[in-house]
């Protein structure tokens, strides 16, 4: 039996205690009618032998390609320490942190996060973590509407440049309690946000929200559109890439007031891509504002002694104790994502973490460099980017992205779907795990695959006229 | 001490750093950060050191027992960890073509199908990143439901008093008002107050079977008749899926909705609090409200379903699949125990906590609902030690931290006074069940010949009891530099 | 047992009310405190604000629960105790005094549904049970 220790002797005598002469008669107050469950349909169990064989040839089938996809999740390397040290039992296998004298491990973890993630953000709180970059967008939102004493109207302006499913996240969520999202466009030159449109917009505004750099990788003129909210006396919801914040401004400096909130996806920080998840979403803020910070929260105090130690505080706004008027209804976090990166951050320091997010940038720069003698595609968009670019091709991207996975490579996301003005568009990422061979396949590659497609397409077009 | 505190200006772990030719960037000033952030500079050793040894301030499954109520703290098996760091799933980005991903699709596939059959529903969504997300996720399909039909009178949700925090929270995250409905004095909802609470204005209810108070819901398929009679739907909590699981299926027991706990039933790791997995399950009239993505299969080929396929669905959870990684570990689980060994897990989960009830009752503990088979888990309850010996649940939880167990849940639910919820799981073996039952007997024994033993434990831990009053106070939230 | 002055009337939902001319001061009572143990953080309702009777209007917190504080009386906010802010815990130290939570000039002449100490009494009592 996997994992059930008890011997037939055990089972008796624990039955005999009990007083009752078998198992099922412990589940006797089940109604008869409902103690027959079918589930025939499962297969039976196997063995760690044979589940290793199973998920080996599942995860050859997945492995091997070389990644330049971004949009919201990068490769980066991963120091070994890293999850050597986040998988030890005791950070694996613990619960919650609510015996704060039993959970020190983990309570001081977090409370150096909560000081490493805020600095990162030129922000004075930091919560322990919340589901993801996308759920934390919502939780920010519904935090800035609470926030906001001046603003009545929770109308919150969502520029166009933020990653499409943050934008359908945050709709799913916030959007069953009258809050109004109301989109702003962005420039199709510079791939920015669009000031001049933005300026149109009148009335009453909760909050806008400003990713940075944005989802076509471009950097958002953040001080003039910090400056401009503050204005309409809405707060600002930054929504970064972490990373990038060792190298671009903090939130916290934004503009003349800085932003109010910051949020976004954890998972740069030592979390491998693994599918999308489990990832993590972190949320800062000002001062003034913590108590409307959703989520788990860790302080430090004293003992009975007088030394130090640390708990989880502010517990009073959480749905435990709060329940329907609770700040938010989260209970599970991602403290082990944030374990992983807390280790990350310390092992990068402040000088690692700008080098790797130069690497990142030196290397986009590189890619683009090389892609201008591939002759059908051009980069568009004018503006300053960190290490993602929007390539446009002469043809359909879907083809080229399935041809080129043929040489393994993962040549990047297709975004048409999404913006229709942007036709035949691919989102490219190039992180510090790229060398510069890597790209120089993946252009030799994009060449034969381009070549290849332009005499099927004239064959086909061909064939089409000979059969008229 | 922090690692801040070790931390030296110019110390690096430089095999970790990027070797660069220059620092050049084509980014303009304005948009460059000039300070440096407040992040450690410390060797590698170093920061191994102070993360090895924070773990070990930490108890966790795999060092002690730790009979957590409602929360399942189940052995973790490794196995399924290592195995979900094969490279392979590791390395693929969530927005890989789907030829590259029929691999992970295929287990999140068959882990859809192994839940709808141990749930009895129809369909299942994987996307939820934990249960209250799941709650979410079922909060909001109902309501869907409801404005599909044009019904949108229905503003009120039904939670009774015994209820995770999370319902009530769920539920006015979707928009609704919560009604409390109470609990009868046998631990069972109090139906003839349920049947005065329903009405036009009803969307649902939420119920957690067995209940927080660790008994079986037996009127349940009156309350599923009485709430669809009166056009409500029903929500199953899934915290408590691992006392029935293999057993009872909620979809038989008349829920239309519920979620699982991954990170609870499926024996995923809670890593000091996440991350969890909450998927929902729904029967036939939800389906086409279900989250996305979800994975299906035609042929041997598996395709994503999105809001392409699946126009009227809520929508969106997370910024991709949800938490893949738990997903891969709980489909692992459910195939390492297979169709015997997650009936045995329900089995051996009550015969558990019913022998340890059984031996704790013997010593002289009061169980909350005596009359009342234990399902998974119990709650007995110190009011009379609190009266009399002037000890509550909160001495003995901390005492018992001193004899190295984990301390049951204290004070939930709020319902039963100076309450311990226990959940042994079905992972314990008898002699630790043994040793914690003689361990509570040894406290009780404390807690007449010297009390003061328990009001000023823990005392063999790192710290001592730590002040929460002055945490919430003087809030210091963050590390500054002096 | 705890403190009820004879002065005040009372609310069922462990409000005080004082009166002075047309002024009148809120707060908890001591028995409320007494549930609640040390308070960590009080919110205050915004000046100027318009509340009802009945209307949920500023929260305490202990570390473990967090009460709502129910207005007793409709009127206007004039008044809030800014030295809860930083010092939750006179509350807790002088609940008629020092911690009361704010003022208010009242709409109505009188609320005929607040209690008078000795109906109040009973109801602290019969909870007890």
């Amino acid at each position: 039996m996997p994992f059930i220790p008890h011997t037939q002797q055990d089972t008796e005598e624990m039955l005999s205690t009990i007083g009752v002469a078998n198992i099922e008669n412990l589940f006797d107050e089940i109604p008869d009618t409902l103690r027959h469950a079918n589930i025939e349909a499962i297969p039976s169990g196997i063995t760690e032998m044979e589940l290793t064989r199973l998920m080996k040839e599942r995860a050859k089938r997945d492995g091997g390609m070389t990644c330049f996809i971004g949009a919201g999740a990068y490769e980066h390397h991963i120091p070994a320490a890293v999850w050597e040290i986040a998988s030890r039992g005791e950070f694996l296998t613990a619960y919650t942190p609510y015996q704060a004298e039993a959970s020190q491990g983990t309570l001081q973890l977090l409370y150096e996060y909560q000081t490493m993630m805020a600095s990162l953000m030129g922000l004075d709180v930091s919560n322990a973590s919340l589901y993801d970059g996308a759920s934390a967008l919502a939780e920010a939102v519904l935090m800035a509407v609470r926030a906001n004493k001046f603003s009545k109207s929770q109308r919150v302006l969502m520029p166009r440049t933020v990653h499409p499913f943050y934008r359908e996240v945050v709709a799913t969520i916030v959007g069953q309690q009258n809050i109004e999202l109301i989109e702003v466009p962005f420039d199709l030159a510079s791939g920015c946000t669009s000031m001049e449109a933005l300026k149109k917009i009148s009335g009453d505004i909760t909050a806008l929200i400003i990713p940075q750099p944005n989802f076509f990788g471009v950097l958002e003129d953040v001080d003039a559109l910090t400056d401009w909210a503050h204005a309409q006396k809405a707060l600002v919801i930054a929504v970064v890439n972490p990373l990038a914040m060792s190298l671009l401004k903090a939130p916290g400096h934004w503009g003349s007031n800085g932003a109010d909130i910051a949020c976004g996806e954890g998972q740069p920080l030592g979390v491998p891509l693994a599918s999308g998840g489990p990832y993590y979403g972190f949320l800062c803020c000002k001062q003034d504002i913590v108590r409307q910070l959703p989520g788990r929260i860790v302080g430090r105090t004293v003992d009975q002694e007088g030394k130090e130690g640390f708990v989880l505080t502010l517990q009073a706004r959480e749905q435990h104790i709060r329940r329907a008027k609770a700040t938010s209804n989260i209970c599970t976090n991602q403290g082990l994502l944030v374990t992983a990166s807390t280790i990350y951050m310390s092992l990068l320091g402040p000088e690692g973490l700008r080098l790797s997010a130069i690497a990142c940038h030196q290397n986009t720069c590189l890619f683009r460099e090389k892609l201008k003698k591939v002759e059908g595609v051009k980069k568009i968009f004018s503006g300053a980017f960190f290490h993602e670019i929007v390539l446009q091709f002469s043809q359909p991207v879907d083809n080229v992205l399935e041809e080129l996975a043929k040489f393994n490579i993962q040549g990047g996301y297709a975004i048409s779907q999404f913006y229709s003005e942007l036709e035949n568009c691919l989102l490219v990422c190039v992180t510090e795990t790229k060398t510069e061979f890597d790209m120089d396949e993946y252009v030799a590659k994009l060449q034969i695959v381009l070549r290849h497609l332009n005499s099927t397409e004239k064959k086909a077009a061909l064939n089409c006229e000979e059969g008229n | 001490m922090l690692i801040f505190e070790k931390s030296e200006s110019g110390r690096n772990a430089t095999s970790q750093h990027v070797r660069l030719a220059h620092t050049k960037i084509e980014i303009p000033e304005k948009f460059l950060r000039t300070d440096k952030p407040l992040l450690p500079e410390v060797s590698e050793l170093q920061v191994v050191r102070h993360y090895t040894r924070l773990s070990r301030k930490n108890y966790s499954i795999d060092t002690q027992f730790y009979p957590l109520g409602s929360c399942t703290m189940k052995y973790n098996p490794r196995g399924v960890h290592r195995l979900a760091f094969l490279e392979g799933f590791l390395q693929r980005h969530p927005l890989s073509l789907d030829i590259n991903s029929q691999g992970y699709m295929a287990c999140a596939y068959e882990l859809q199908e192994i839940l709808k059959t141990v749930t009895g529903m129809k369909g299942v969504s994987l996307t939820p990143m934990a249960g209250a997300q799941g709650e979410f996720a079922g909060v909001a399909m109902i309501r869907a439901y409801h404005e599909s039909r044009g019904d949108t009178a229905r503003n009120e949700f039904l939670v009774p008093d015994a209820a995770h925090g999370t319902n009530p929270a769920s539920a006015v995250q979707c928009g609704y008002k919560v009604k409390e409905i109470p609990t009868g004095p046998d631990g069972n909802v109090d139906v003839a107050a349920l049947q005065a609470a329903v009405g036009p204005h009803t969307a649902g209810i939420m119920l957690t079977n067995p209940s927080t108070l660790g008994v079986f819901e037996q009127k349940i398929q009156e309350i599923a008749a009485i709430m669809h009679k009166a056009g409500g739907l029903l929500y199953y909590d899934g915290a408590n899926l691992n006392a029935i699981l293999g057993k009872v299926q909620p979809g038989a027991m008349g829920f239309d909705v519920m979620h699982i706990n991954l990170h609870k039933t499926f024996a995923t790791p809670h890593g000091g609090g996440g991350p969890g997995g909450g998927p929902v399950a729904v029967n036939e009239r939800l389906l086409p409200f279900l989250p996305m993505p979800i994975v299906t299969k035609t042929n041997d080929t598996y395709a994503w379903l999105t809001e392409k396929e699946c126009p009227q669905t809520i929508g969106r959870l997370s910024a991709f699949m949800g938490n893949a990684g738990i997903i891969l570990r709980a489909y692992m689980y459910a195939r390492l125990l297979g169709k015997e060994g997650l009936l045995r897990v329900a089995e051996f989960a009550t015969l558990n906590a019913n022998y340890l009830l059984a031996r704790l009752r013997a010593a002289g503990f009061t169980a909350a609902y005596p009359t009342r088979r234990a399902s998974h888990e119990f709650i007995i309850t110190l009011k009379d030690e609190a009266k009399e010996l002037h000890i509550g649940a909160l001495d003995v939880a901390k005492r018992l931290l001193d004899y190295n167990f984990h301390a049951p849940t204290m004070y939930f639910p709020l319902l039963v006074p100076e309450c311990l919820l226990i959940e042994p799981t079905e992972t314990e073996s008898k002699q630790v069940l043994d040793a914690f039952a003689d361990t509570m007997i040894k406290i009780l024994e404390e807690a007449k010949t010297n009390p003061d033993l328990l009001h000023t434990a823990p005392h063999t831990l790192s710290v001592r009891r730590l002040d929460e009053v002055k945490a919430a106070r003087e809030l210091d939230l963050v590390f500054k530099k002096a | 047992m705890s403190n009820i002055p004879k002065k005040l009337k009372y609310s069922k939902t462990h409000e005080w009310v004082r009166k002075d001319d047309d002024v009148l001061t809120i707060g908890v009572t001591d028995h409320a405190q007494t549930m609640l143990g040390d308070l960590v953080y009080v919110e205050l309702p915004e000046l100027e604000l318009d509340i009802e009777a009945g209307q949920e209007c500023a929260v305490i917190e202990s570390v473990k629960a967090a009460a709502d504080i129910y207005c007793p009386v409709s009127g206007e906010v004039i008044e809030i105790n800014e030295a809860l802010l930083e010092n939750p815990q006179l509350v807790n130290e002088d609940p008629y005094g020092k911690g009361w939570l704010f003022r208010m000039r009242a709409f109505e002449n009188e609320n005929s549904e607040l209690l008078t100490p000795d109906q109040y009494s009973k109801l602290v009592a019969s909870e007890a049970h």
